[in-house]
Order: structure tokens, then C-alpha cells, then sequence
């Protein structure tokens, strides 16, 4: 039992037919394919509308942590300076990324909705101690706007960790 | 041009080289003549699939000599999930055999049900076999792209990667990552299914059928696949069982094992599949496992899509599920579940279980201590992989250093998972 030549040729045929398909490559650094809405990509923290941070500094996130990457120091408010509505702020929060496995339980735990993991996805830096991000970072507006497929679509409803405060 | 009748068939009886099975020791007369060459093949070699180093002897062509050396990839996980949360440890498991990781966070989630003694609801039970399912269909075509672009189908590997991104964009979409999802939590799911996924996931099942043609048009029968392949790396069923191979290596040696047959877990004691066996115990039949496995995946992938139940998808037991997150701002107690769940755990009464799965490679098991505490005692997993490799030196008995790419190949092997 000779398998050949026919099958051969049934190969040839895969071959020839990938010729008239379209190619599926995407030009990365042009194209962005839209992340799906629950992707968790880079940590942004979050303000509420009239200025002041929505952490508390609690430390819930890095108990959370799994890869122990979070640091969170708090401190008092004070009425000369209210940084968070809570009693207390976070005067240090700084997360280092090039530990983190965006596993989502930092987003998970927060009570506060004041951090979430957002659509960012290209965060690679030359050096480690880039990866450092502080609050100042972690809370800016990012640079890079990532598209983000319809969140109707691929989310549920009222979605379960991301209600809104 | 016959191609298979040259070859090797399948021995009967067994023919464990030495008293240590992963070792292939050489004739003492042989090594006289002092014509033996010694070849370190690994850890850093592109087809070891990993960091596997092979202490490889040769005389002329012929592998006379094998000597497995692991533990280049040693992490730690089992005694570093041991620190952490029941939570927390969730996310280890997966990293673990990084390219089967919804199987692998499945046996520790079933652990941990087993000892909580919940049931998670309908619908996270046929989600988990759903995606469990995805899961094989993308581990086995890494194995396939790999496999076959070491013995120099290159083309193999764009295909199967392809379909593997279709597959991980799927993940992205249900469990927020593309590997390493923690979607499986004890209890049930992480998050509902989102009503994109019915859709996106029935086109893919879909083309995944046509594609898996493609695939054996490709390899099945052509010659160079069938002189590397055929009657290459033999083991008999026999030693197959002897040497405890589970999964593809043990069912293309002619056994009717799987345990999702067996014993079945989930929901797949519902769904109809069959599983593929070979006789011939040799590389081109493993190769067949897989690409038959991969439309049996299919078609559980399809019928889970028709049968996926409505409800809930995560049981209702505040004192092992984080609340839902509206409650947090209306009421206390959930706040204080929550502050609970979140820095100290839910417990685990004492006890200890061992739970197995199907992983694409075979019998993933995962033993579990737990002292009634919030963080495991001792855990630890019965690497499919790690015993695959025991075959080696078995397989390697009269096979030239060529066939070792192939037979290395054809355990799928992942060292993340043998090492740990
Ligand atoms: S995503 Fe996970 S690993 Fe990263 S900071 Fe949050 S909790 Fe830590
Ligand atoms: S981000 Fe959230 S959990 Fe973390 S310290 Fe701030 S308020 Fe607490």
C-alpha cells in the first residue's frame, strides 16, 4: 500500500488553496486590534469628579496581592491637605509591574473602585526600575489609548467587579 | 514507494532498559571499544521543548546511551502556594504547565470544592469542561506546530498557530488574559459568560473542524512525515502501564484509558465523545491521538455551546464567594465579608483529597492537605509530563540520534510542568 503520490498531492492542495485567502496578519504597531472590554492590562488609579483620590490607602490591594507587588504607605489627611475623602490617603503607592502578573485581584479587592486594570498593554521599558510605576503614573491620564471592543457585547450587563461607586 | 512496511512494528512483553526506567545505560562491552561519543543535547536547545538537557551517547549514529537531567525550570510553585491564601494560590497552578493552564487551575479549584464540600452551579460546571476543552484543542496544537516544525514541517507551525490565537483571543474575551485566566474560583466562575462568546466561539468551532483536515492533509500522509514517524520511539502497552503513562502516550499504545470515561468529572458524563486509540505505540500513532483528540474537543466544544444551562454561575456562600460588588457600598456585612475573604481567606476544613483531571497530557493530579487553616498545608501535583519523560530511555532503545528530536517530541512534554 503505497500512500503516494496522491496524498502528497492532497498536501499541495492546502498549500495551493492558502493562496487565495486572505492573510491574517495584522500590522501590529499601525493596527491595534481592540482589546475585549475585561483584558487587564496596565493599572490606572482613579479621581473621583472633584479632584480628590478615591484610594483610601487601605492596603486591601496589596494583601490581595499575589505576586507581593504592591506598596502602599498611608497617612492622616489633614484639612491643609485632603487628598482623599477618606480619613486617610496613600502618600506612597507604587506598583512594580515587572513582578506583576495581572492576575486582577488588586481590582478584585479594592472596596473603592479606585483601581482598576485597564486596556494599556504595551509597557515595556529598557530598564526594570522604569517598571516601577508610582502613584503620580499609576494615576495620570495614559499616553497610549488602546481601542476597546464593545463593551456591551463582550462584557456582561452590569458587569460583576466593575460597577460604578 | 512503501513507506511503512520497512518499519518497526510494536514488541510485545516489556523492555525497561535499567532498574532506573528514565536512564538508558550502555553496554559495558560497548564502551571498551571506546567508540562512544557523548553529547549534551540541551538545556538550550531550540527542540527540547524547554530546558531539558539529555545526556545523549552515541555510537556512530545509534542512541546507546540516555540520561534525563531536569530541574532547570525549578520554581517552587507547590511550596510557594503553601504561603499563600487559597485564593491567592489560585493563580499558581496555571503557571505551572503554562500551555494546559485551565486544566491545571481546574484540578486545584476541584481540590479545594472537594474539601469545602460545595457544588458549583450548572452552568460553571459546563463552562469549566467548555473552556477545559478550548484549552486541550490549544495545548495539543502547540504540540502539534512544535512537534512537527522540529522534524521540519515548518508550515505546521503558522497553521497551528492561528488557530491558537483564535483560541486565546477567546480566553482574552471570557477571562481577561489570554493564558493564565484565574477564571475557575472555588465556587463556581469568576465573572458571568458575556453574550459575545456564544457567537465568537461557535465560528471557531466551526472552522476548527475544516482546519483539523487540513492538518492531517499536511502530515498524514506524506513520506517524510511517515519515514520520521512510523515505527519510531515504540512502546508496547505493557511497559506503557508499567513506566504509569497516561493520556495520548498511553492511549496510541493501544490502551482504553481517559479518565474523563472513566471516571468523569464535570459534566462530561453528558456530552458524547469517543476516545481515540492506537494500536502501533509509535510516534505517528501519538500524532494521531492528538489530531483525533482535537475533534473530539471540537465536538464537546459544540455540544457544551447547545447545552450551556442558564442560572447562576457562582454559588451563593458569602464565606467563600467575594460578594457582589454593588453590595459593598449599600451593606455592611458584605464590607466585612469582603475585608475578610480578601486579607485572610476563607477556611478549609481539615482534610486532605486527591483529585485527578485529563489534562491534555494525561492524568493531572493534584493532592491537597489542608490544616483548617486559610492557606493549603501542602499541595502537590502529579505532573503528566514528568512521568512522560520516564518513557524516554524505553522508547529510545535501539533509535538513532535523529529519532530523538521526534520521540522527545511526541512525549509532550512541558518542563514547566516537570519541574515545578
Ligand atoms: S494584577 Fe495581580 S499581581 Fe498585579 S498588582 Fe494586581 S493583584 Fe498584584
Ligand atoms: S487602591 Fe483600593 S484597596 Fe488599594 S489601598 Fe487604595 S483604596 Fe485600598
Amino acid at each position: 500500500m503505497s500512500p503516494q503520490p496522491f496524498d502528497s498531492l492532497k498536501g499541495f492542495a492546502v498549500t495551493f488553496r492558502q493562496m487565495f485567502k486572505k492573510p491574517i496578519t495584522q500590522q501590529y504597531p499601525e493596527y491595534k486590534r481592540p482589546v475585549y472590554p475585561r483584558f487587564r492590562g496596565r493599572h490606572r488609579l482613579w479621581r473621583h469628579e472633584n479632584g480628590l483620590e478615591k484610594c483610601v490607602g487601605c492596603s486591601l490591594c496589596a494583601a490581595a496581592c499575589p505576586a507581593d507587588c504592591i506598596r502602599v504607605v498611608a497617612a492622616e489627611n489633614t484639612p491643609g491637605n485632603r487628598v482623599s475623602p477618606g480619613e486617610r490617603y496613600a502618600r506612597i503607592y507604587e506598583i512594580n509591574l515587572s513582578r506583576c502578573i495581572f492576575c486582577g485581584y488588586c481590582e478584585l479587592a479594592c472596596p473603592f473602585d479606585a483601581i482598576t486594570l485597564e486596556a494599556e498593554f504595551e509597557i515595556s521599558e529598557y530598564s526594570r526600575d522604569d517598571l516601577i510605576y508610582t502613584k503620580d503614573m499609576l494615576l495620570a491620564e495614559p499616553v497610549k489609548r488602546m481601542p476597546v471592543a464593545d463593551r456591551d457585547l463582550y462584557d456582561t450587563p452590569t458587569p460583576v467587579w466593575k460597577a460604578e461607586s | 514507494m512503501a513507506v511503512a512496511e520497512t518499519k518497526r512494528a510494536i514488541y510485545e512483553g516489556t523492555r525497561i532498559p535499567s532498574p532506573i526506567p528514565s536512564v538508558l545505560q550502555v553496554d559495558p562491552g560497548l564502551r571498551e571499544e571506546g567508540d562512544i561519543l557523548e553529547v549534551n543535547f540541551g538545556p538550550n536547545h531550540p527542540s527540547t521543548h524547554g530546558v531539558l538537557r539529555l545526556i545523549v551517547e552515541l555510537n556512530g549514529e545509534k542512541v546507546v546511551g540516555l540520561q534525563a537531567v531536569v530541574g532547570y525550570l525549578h520554581t517552587g510553585f507547590e511550596k510557594n502556594m503553601e504561603a499563600k491564601t487559597y485564593w491567592k494560590a489560585i493563580t499558581y497552578p496555571e503557571r505551572i504547565d503554562y500551555v494546559s493552564f485551565q486544566n491545571n487551575e481546574l484540578v486545584f479549584v476541584l481540590a479545594i470544592e472537594k474539601l469545602l464540600g460545595i457544588e458549583p452551579p450548572p452552568k460553571a460546571q459546563w463552562m469549566r469542561m467548555l473552556l477545559c476543552e478550548l484549552n486541550r484543542i490549544h495545548s495539543h496544537l502547540v504540540w502539534l506546530g512544535t512537534a512537527a516544525l522540529e522534524l521540519g514541517a515548518i508550515s505546521m507551525f503558522w497553521y497551528c498557530f492561528r488557530e491558537r490565537d483564535a483560541i486565546l483571543d477567546l480566553f482574552e474575551l471570557v477571562g481577561g488574559v489570554r493564558m493564565h485566566t484565574r477564571y475557575f474560583q472555588a465556587g463556581g466562575l469568576a465573572e458571568d459568560i458575556p453574550q459575545g462568546f456564544y457567537d465568537e466561539c461557535r465560528a471557531f468551532a466551526d472552522t476548527m473542524e475544516k482546519r483539523v483536515d487540513d492538518y492531517e492533509a499536511l502530515l498524514s500522509g506524506q513520506a517524510i512525515w511517515l519515514e520520521r514517524t512510523k515505527g519510531v520511539g515504540l512502546l508496547s502497552a505493557e511497559d506503557a502501564i508499567a513506566l504509569g503513562q497516561s493520556g495520548p502516550v498511553l492511549r496510541a499504545s493501544g490502551v482504553d484509558w481517559d479518565l474523563r470515561k472513566v471516571q468523569p468529572y464535570l459534566v462530561y458524563d453528558q456530552v458524547d465523545f469517543e476516545v481515540p486509540v492506537y494500536p502501533n505505540g509509535d510516534v505517528y500513532d501519538r500524532y494521531k491521538v492528538h489530531m483525533d483528540e482535537m475533534r473530539q474537543s471540537t465536538r464537546i466544544v459544540q455540544q457544551a455551546l447547545h447545552g450551556m444551562p442558564e442560572g447562576p454561575w457562582i454559588v451563593d456562600d458569602r464565606k467563600i464567594v467575594l460578594p457582589p460588588r454593588h453590595e459593598l457600598h449599600t451593606s455592611m456585612e458584605s464590607l466585612i465579608h469582603h475585608f475578610k475573604l480578601v486579607t485572610e481567606g476563607y477556611r478549609v476544613p481539615e482534610g486532605e483529597v486527591y483529585v485527578t483531571v485529563e489534562s491534555p497530557r494525561g492524568e493531572l493530579g493534584c493532592y491537597l492537605v489542608s490544616d483548617g487553616g486559610p492557606k493549603p498545608w501542602r499541595v502537590k501535583f502529579r505532573a503528566p509530563s514528568f512521568v512522560a519523560l520516564e518513557a524516554t530511555a524505553t522508547c529510545m532503545s535501539d533509535a538513532l540520534v535523529a529519532d530523538l528530536i521526534a520521540i522527545v517530541g511526541s512525549l509532550d512534554t512541558v518542563m514547566g510542568e516537570v519541574d515545578r
